[in-house]
């Protein structure tokens, strides 16, 4: 699903945001993508969602190749995927359910499908009382699980989640937490950038540690070393 | 669609005062351009007046006889560029200077022997009225062995084409600089449109919608803001045209305003100008995006 092969980012000022950063993410996998500010977390997102390009290496999601990505792909790409951020970035002005709407308006699913598109979701999200409440009249958690909610109504292949939880209390941590279990218990990959260390010893999920653009751990790859004879 | 014009009508709902202010400065860089289009049509139809009175007058020797006259009279209404030819007979002439030279009248009156020369008077066809042409018909003219002399204003002709060119130069050069200013208003404006609603579009590109369904509702409300601006021109200019209309107190009473297709004209260019702009703002910032 996810492939980066040696990729390399740099910035236009010079900074190495990664350097030779490898792994692959296959099907059905819960990854927790952790390290300080700065350290790459966001950097590998973007590259994710093709915000950016990669200055080296390579770098395949969902069966598109970000390197060589035309301009009419990006919408394509960003189609199978469902972005979650710590702000949440829901519209203001418009409710939970118009903005879970707004995802299959703006990418021209048919209008007679939306309503009940929409309802699905903000029930599978446990928001369904809530729909007609504008994000002002939402807590945090709440906010969040709209946003999710909206990730979630074009059937992602894959959801990237950048530190979903870092707003929220511990309540709604968890809340939060749980959902996206249960989202990647469905079949979907969830790709979550955090540094709430917590959340990520309370499980088993593999984790990719980075530190100033460079991966220095990778559960995955270094227990299968360690169990090796 | 449907989104597509309400994405375009909420935007005047969300910023009503942007949009006031959009709609306006597209109005009066229109009105500006379209009070000197007025300027430039009225102008013209009085040259197209003055232009009409472009004639030559070739006057015959005396006693060139009726017949040399009529035929070659037949020749010279030939000519491509002659609209017309008229033959002003010794008499005609004398009749013609008494009534219309009222001071000369009594001079006139007592003369024994007719003095004036009879003359071909001969009008141009719309088109032809420039001095090179009227010159040359001139110059052909006096070839005739029975013309004494061949007169034509000139001076006049030339003023009358200096005139004319500059009139088409000085609105062509205004007008473009007024369609620059309007354009670089109108991008102002939907610029501000835009980054009131970055955050919405950053959403749209997240959640997967193409480059042109982010760009349709701004380019329609480009278009939309054109639209009501150049009908907002018009009714200034209509109000402007009335104005001097009326304050001229019936000398100006000829004065003309745009036909239907120059109305239409305007309103497209004000809808033209309202994309040029709004695809400029969204361009770049789709870009930097």
């Amino acid at each position: 699903m996810i492939r980066f092969t040696s990729v390399y980012k740099a910035y236009p000022n010079g900074a190495m945001a990664l350097k030779d950063v490898t792994f692959h993410v296959s099907k059905g996998e819960f990854v927790f993508l952790t390290g300080h500010s700065g350290a790459g977390k966001s950097t590998i997102m973007k590259l994710l969602f093709a915000e950016q390009r990669p200055s080296g290496g390579e770098v395949r999601v969902s069966g598109y190749n970000v390197n060589s990505l035309q301009p009419d792909d990006v919408p394509r790409l960003r189609r199978r995927l469902g972005v979650v951020f710590q702000d949440f970035r829901l519209l203001e002005d418009r409710t939970a359910e118009e903005n879970v709407a707004f995802a299959l308006e703006v990418t021209g699913a048919r209008t007679d499908t939306i309503a009940a598109r929409v309802m699905r979701v903000l029930t599978q999200v446990g928001l369904s009382a809530k729909s007609r409440a504008y994000p002002r009249e939402l807590s945090g958690g709440e906010q969040q699980r709209v946003a999710i909610a909206r990730a979630l109504v074009n059937d992602p292949a894959i959801l990237l989640a950048d530190e979903p939880t870092g707003n929220l209390d511990e309540r709604a941590t968890r809340g939060v937490f749980q959902l996206l279990r249960d989202i990647n218990n469905g079949g979907t990959v969830v790709v979550m950038a955090t540094h709430d260390l917590d959340l990520v010893r309370q499980t088993v999920y593999r984790t990719i540690e980075m530190r100033d653009g460079g991966l220095v751990y990778d559960s995955d790859v270094d227990e299968a070393a360690a169990e090796a004879p | 669609m449907k989104l597509l014009t309400r994405e375009a009508l909420l935007s005047f709902q969300r910023a009503p005062l942007l949009s006031v202010l959009s709609v306006t400065t597209i109005a009066f860089s229109l009105f500006t351009v379209g009070l000197f289009g007025l300027v430039a049509i009225n102008l013209r139809e009085a040259l197209r007046g003055l232009e009409e009175r472009v004639e030559i007058a070739a006057y015959t020797f005396r006693g060139t006889p009726s017949e040399t006259i009529v035929i070659a009279t037949q020749d010279i209404a030939a000519f491509p560029e002659v609209q017309d030819v008229s033959y002003v007979s010794e008499e005609e002439a004398l009749r013609r200077a008494r009534s219309e030279l009222v001071e000369f009248r009594d001079a006139y009156r007592d003369l024994q022997v007719n003095p004036l020369p009879a003359s071909i008077e001969v009008r141009m066809k719309a088109g032809y009225r420039d001095a090179a042409t009227v010159g040359r018909v001139a110059e052909r003219l006096r070839g005739f062995g029975f013309i004494d002399d061949v007169r034509f204003g000139r001076e006049w002709v030339q003023k009358l084409d200096q005139l004319r060119n500059l009139t088409g130069l000085v609105g062509l050069v205004i007008g473009l600089a007024f369609a620059a200013v309007a354009v670089v208003i109108i991008g102002v404006t939907i610029r501000l449109t835009i980054l009131q609603r970055a955050r919405e579009i950053s959403i749209m590109r997240l959640v997967g919608a193409t480059n042109w369904f982010i760009r349709g509702p701004f380019l329609l409300e480009g278009a939309l803001k054109g639209l009501l601006g150049g009908l907002l021109s018009l009714v200034l200019c209509y109000g402007g045209y009335l104005l001097f209309r009326d304050s001229s107190g019936g000398t100006l009473s000829g004065l003309v305003f745009f036909g239907p297709q120059q109305m239409a004209l305007i309103i497209l260019f004000g809808v033209l100008l309202g994309l040029c702009g709004s695809m400029v703002s969204v361009g770049r910032h789709l870009r930097h995006v």
